[in-house]
């Protein structure tokens, strides 16, 4: 049976982590990811775990161990936020480029500047082209959920790719909920043991790790990197499945709320869509055929499944909780509007860029949205295509 | 190619062959690599005034200094030397002269 349970993200986070019992986790506390590496090290002071935790001075230190450790063949954790993903950015690449599975999970948070402790998305929108595969969560119970998963997806032999484990700071990392965790030998046996064809600590096998890799050779990695990338969509839907039979909760590449027949859409990352289905079920009630779409899986970009789910409505808002000061529009637009292009057309795409620095978004906001799509479904006329969501004008 | 190698990594392996992230499966493999090519300035060995001291062999750090079955320092392996001169400051006999590559 089932653990019925009430948690808050972070603490699910941690609970999951202690349950993979992971080799070894090197951390630096930031807020609001603080604290999984503190619930994680008093599981280590306690014994619950055979985890060499490392303590380390830096995220680039913390990302640095865990790159050593999970090449020399552990299986390696550890979380940040915000400013700590910026400085653990140049070994974020190092670690997709070095094929590690490594498992991250990053309580959302603004980058600075100004400096801001609050949730949005622009810390891990800026990794979203590192090389590592991204999985979103909406409530504490996904962001459980993913990391579980995320170990089995990197892991994979046609992944071998880091895994980051993204859901938002203070209002999914601190929020208390209500949470079905699985059971630890179900966890243990699920992810099952950590067995890298080659590693550094094999003393039969000496290998070498990041080599030198010149004109002649490093475009060839960067391109089995590619792959790995293009084959992780099918491992995580097989994977979603085996954790369907697992818990019966079901995770696809991304959820569709009441797409069926739906003419209008917003598309949406993390907790928003909470929010956002609410407003979605008071339309509904009024007649209105309004849908919502919240992203899970944002790296590999679930390109044709996504054109596929759009492909009926008459018009579409992309909400970023991130800006990419492109003058053009927020990440999710511009990957959004490149799936249609060529796949789908006549579609109304218009982009809000919305709660930066964890400036609230309420009900109204996102009704706001909506009102604008029935409009431009109504005079087929789009005023503009780039937008911000409740900043003062 | 001295040894056999689990995998053979050449200049026209293939994104789908070469080995995950650019991994080296084999120890040793820079027998399998000209390293040497960028090298501006180069030792020459002086047979007539070495002694034989050795004192050059360990701080090669490409071990670009050979040695015959006898234990004694043969031809440098230009393959691999990358012209650092550190051999040419060790040796105590002015044995071994430090030129511009051609």
């Amino acid at each position: 049976m089932a653990i019925r349970d009430r948690l808050s993200g972070n603490e699910a986070v941690a609970v999951a982590m202690k349950q993979v019992n992971p080799d070894v986790v090197a951390a630096f506390p930031i807020t609001p990811s603080t604290e999984i590496p503190q619930y994680f090290s008093s599981f280590v002071a306690d014994g619950k775990v055979d985890t060499e935790f490392v303590p380390v001075e830096s995220e680039h230190s913390a990302m640095s161990a865990c790159i050593g450790a999970q090449a020399a063949g552990a299986r390696t954790m550890t979380a940040t936020s915000a400013n700590g993903l910026a400085l653990m950015w140049e070994m974020l690449y190092i670690a997709a480029s070095c094929k590690l599975p490594i498992a991250l999970s990053v309580v959302n948070r603004a980058l600075s500047g100004p400096i801001n402790i609050h949730n949005d998305h622009s810390d891990s929108m800026g990794a979203r082209d590192s090389g590592w595969v991204q999985l979103y969560g909406e409530t504490n119970q996904e962001a459980y959920d993913n990391l579980i998963q995320a170990v089995k997806i990197g892991e994979h032999p046609d992944v071998l790719l880091p895994v980051m484990n993204c859901y938002d700071g203070f209002i999914t990392s601190h929020a208390v909920e209500n949470i079905e965790l699985i059971e630890d030998e179900k966890v243990k046996a699920f992810v099952g043991d950590y067995k890298p064809e080659h590693y550094l600590n094999d003393k039969e096998n000496p290998i070498a790790v990041g080599p030198l890799d010149l004109q002649n050779h490093y475009f060839e990695h960067k391109r089995q990197q590619a792959e790995s990338m293009m084959k992780a969509k099918k491992v995580i839907l097989e994977v979603a499945e085996e954790f369907e039979k697992l818990t019966g909760r079901k995770y696809g590449l991304f959820e569709e709320y009441k797409m069926e027949d739906a003419e209008v859409a917003i598309v949406v990352i993390n907790s928003t869509a909470g929010t956002a289905k609410y407003v979605v079920d008071q339309l509904r009630e009024k007649g209105v055929k309004a849908g919502l779409i919240k992203i899970r899986v944002y790296r590999p970009f679930p390109v044709d499944e996504i054109t596929a789910a759009l492909s009926k409505c008459k018009a579409i808002a992309v909400m970023d909780k991130a800006d990419s000061f492109n003058a053009a529009g927020g990440p999710l637009f511009t990957d959004i509007t490149s799936a249609l292009y060529g796949r789908v057309d006549g579609i109304k795409v218009i982009n809000y860029i919305y709660g930066l620095g964890g400036r609230d978004v309420r009900t109204d906001d996102i009704a706001f949205v909506y009102d604008a799509l029935l409009e431009i479904v109504k005079t087929g006329e789009i005023k503009s295509v780039y937008n911000y969501l409740g900043v003062r004008e | 190619m001295s040894k056999e190698r689990k995998k053979v990594i050449n200049p026209e392996i293939t994104w789908k062959d070469t080995t995950p992230g650019g991994m080296i499966l084999d120890a040793g493999n820079a027998e399998d690599f000209k390293t040497g090519d960028w090298r501006s300035m180069k030792p020459i060995w002086l047979k007539d005034k070495c002694k034989q001291c050795l004192l050059c062999y360990p701080v090669c750090p490409d071990t670009s200094i050979l040695i015959d079955e006898d234990g004694k320092r043969t031809e440098f392996d230009y393959d691999h030397c990358k012209g650092c001169g550190v051999c040419v400051e060790v040796c105590p006999f002015d044995a071994i002269d430090f030129v511009e590559e051609d």
